[in-house]
């Protein structure tokens, strides 16, 4: 794997000591009738990655929308980079954004453009010179290992490798938090277990706080038994250390109809007592 | 499909003024300030207006003729047939060329617009553009209301002018009358205010039939079978309110010209 990762393109925010870089205190939302979330409260530090499990319908992407400003709850407090966003003016939040990135389920790759103008379109956005904008792309496509594909369209690319664009484009301005949403969602085992790998890989290289939503155990439990050494440029498990050498900075929040059943670590939530958490895990 | 209660229904009825209405004026708003995506409103341009060019020519060209075919019968018993370039040239720049060109066009593209930005919607194109930083209806709808308004003026034309060559060709041709008469005639008809009417027509058709394709499309919810149900009902929804509003624009112009 090529160990370039694409350089920062908005200044990084710095946050106070103790302030989280994601925080929910009590939020709910309703669609229609039915409660999805109901008064969820979690906080993720920098340079954590909260890996958001819980089976298929209990909230989990609707979560991430939060986070993102995407959908507004219909009550409680959502902090990122210390900064309120229930109650903030759309035009303020593209400003926010610009700090996010966020895969989405399916990509959500724009049809009409390929994928050096999909990578680049933020960059586009904030009108980046074309060649340095081609620089970026290469770098961030050279990151997700797809240099190949840049003149290639969505339609063109198979599942895994419009996942792998997908992530290219989330993190090509360098972003301060990353939203992964189910990104190995209807991939083959060997594709999934390369797009976990680039997870890990931004996790360990540039240290970003990340909330991953999967429904794949493994998946969860590879990115947290496993690290990437920078060193040798490939997955490794680490050597036995402290919590069997389990990723310290990799949690787990646990959501079931609508609430938080768990939130700690691998360590905890492999231990834990809870007899629906145990029947979930085997 | 689930029956609803009375309230339920004028509750979602309501609700969707409100957002269609939200949406429109945040267009409008869009097109006076910055930034704008010229090169979007340019794509869309050419779409709608150079895309739509060859329904709008046989539409207007066959509608005048018929126009001419079915208006000689009448003239016939007064023995006015020598007015046929006059009863044309009226109808096309008054009424038909704005109104056919507004239909044309809302069947061809609010179709589009609905369809295309419906499956942005479910294939959260849209939330990736938000979350990319960009704002949707300045990037997809503020452009496509300034091009179908800005290119249905010019489809209006086009489509009065087809109308009133294809009548004088049936005119000629068909029914026999003196081409240069035919011609004379349906200039001499023509009074400042019809041309004022028949151009106002299309600014309002452009804009419902923009709106109301984009307002579907933004609102999609269930996969490809809600994609076509959006389409569908843009394309009712756009057709009809082309026709009520041509009706009130009409009873406006009447009032303002009188006649």
């Amino acid at each position: 794997m090529s160990e370039a990762n694409p350089s920062p393109g908005v200044a990084t925010i710095e946050l106070p000591e103790g302030v989280p870089v994601v925080e929910f205190k009590d939020v709910s939302i309703t669609f229609d009738v039915k409660p999805v979330l109901k008064d969820i409260s979690f906080s993720v530090e920098r340079g954590q990655t909260l890996i958001l499990l819980g089976p298929a319908g209990c909230g989990k992407s609707v979560l991430l929308k939060l986070a993102n400003g995407l959908l507004g709850p219909d009550s409680g407090s959502i902090k990122i980079f210390g900064q309120e966003i229930t109650t903030m003016r759309e035009a303020d939040l593209y400003k926010l954004r610009a700090h996010i990135g966020m895969v989405f389920h399916e990509s959500a790759l724009f049809d009409s453009l390929d994928v050096e103008d999909n990578v680049a379109y933020r960059l586009h956005e904030e009108h980046m010179p074309e060649d340095e904008a081609h620089t970026r792309v290469v770098e961030a496509l050279k990151f997700v290992e797809l240099e190949q594909a840049i003149d290639k369209f969505p339609s063109e690319l198979s599942g895994g490798m419009r996942r792998r664009v997908s992530i290219a484009r989330a993190i090509i301005s360098g972003p301060d938090l990353i939203l992964y949403d189910s990104p190995t969602g209807g991939l083959d085992p060997i594709t999934s277990t390369t797009i976990i790998e680039l997870v890990m890989k931004q996790r360990d290289v540039s240290h970003t706080t990340s909330l991953l939503v999967t429904h794949r155990l493994q998946d969860a439990f590879t990115l947290a038994t496993h690290r990437y050494d920078a060193e040798k440029g490939m997955v490794a498990l680490p050597a036995d250390g402290p919590n069997h050498g389990t990723d310290e900075s990799t949690k787990f929040l646990m959501l079931n109809e609508g609430g938080v059943v768990f939130h700690g670590t691998t360590e905890e939530l492999v231990h834990s007592s809870d007899p629906w958490i145990k029947e979930y895990l085997s | 499909m689930a029956l609803l209660s009375p309230e339920v229904w004028i509750k979602q009825q309501i609700l969707a003024i409100q957002e269609y209405s939200i949406l429109a004026g945040t267009a409008i708003a869009d097109i006076f300030t910055r930034p704008h995506y010229w090169a979007d409103v340019y794509t869309q341009m050419d779409s709608i207006g150079v895309g739509s060019m060859p329904i709008i020519v046989l539409t207007g060209f066959f509608t005048g003729c018929v126009l001419a075919l079915q208006s000689v019968t009448a003239l016939q018993e007064f023995g006015a047939v020598s007015m046929t370039g006059s009863l044309v040239s009226l109808s096309m720049v008054k009424e038909l060329g704005p109104v056919l060109t507004g239909l044309m066009v809302s069947g061809r593209n609010a179709a589009g617009m609905a369809s295309e930005l419906g499956s942005m919607k479910v294939t959260e194109q849209i939330d990736a553009m938000r979350a990319l930083g960009t704002d949707p209806l300045r990037k997809l709808v503020a452009p496509r209301l300034m091009a179908t308004v800005f290119m249905l003026f010019f489809l209006t034309i086009v489509a009065d002018a087809f109308g009133i060559t294809g009548g004088a060709l049936v005119s000629v041709y068909l029914l026999g009358l003196n081409g240069s008469t035919y011609l004379h005639d349906s200039y001499r008809s023509l009074a400042y205010g019809d041309i004022v009417q028949g151009l106002t027509k299309p600014l309002f058709s452009g804009f419902i039939i923009a709106t109301v394709g984009c307002y579907f499309g933004m609102k999609t919810t269930g996969g490809t079978q809600g994609v076509g149900r959006a389409t569908t009902q843009a394309v009712v929804v756009s057709s009809v309110f082309v026709i009520i509003v041509d009706l009130l624009v009409t009873r406006a112009m009447i009032g303002i010209f009188g006649s």
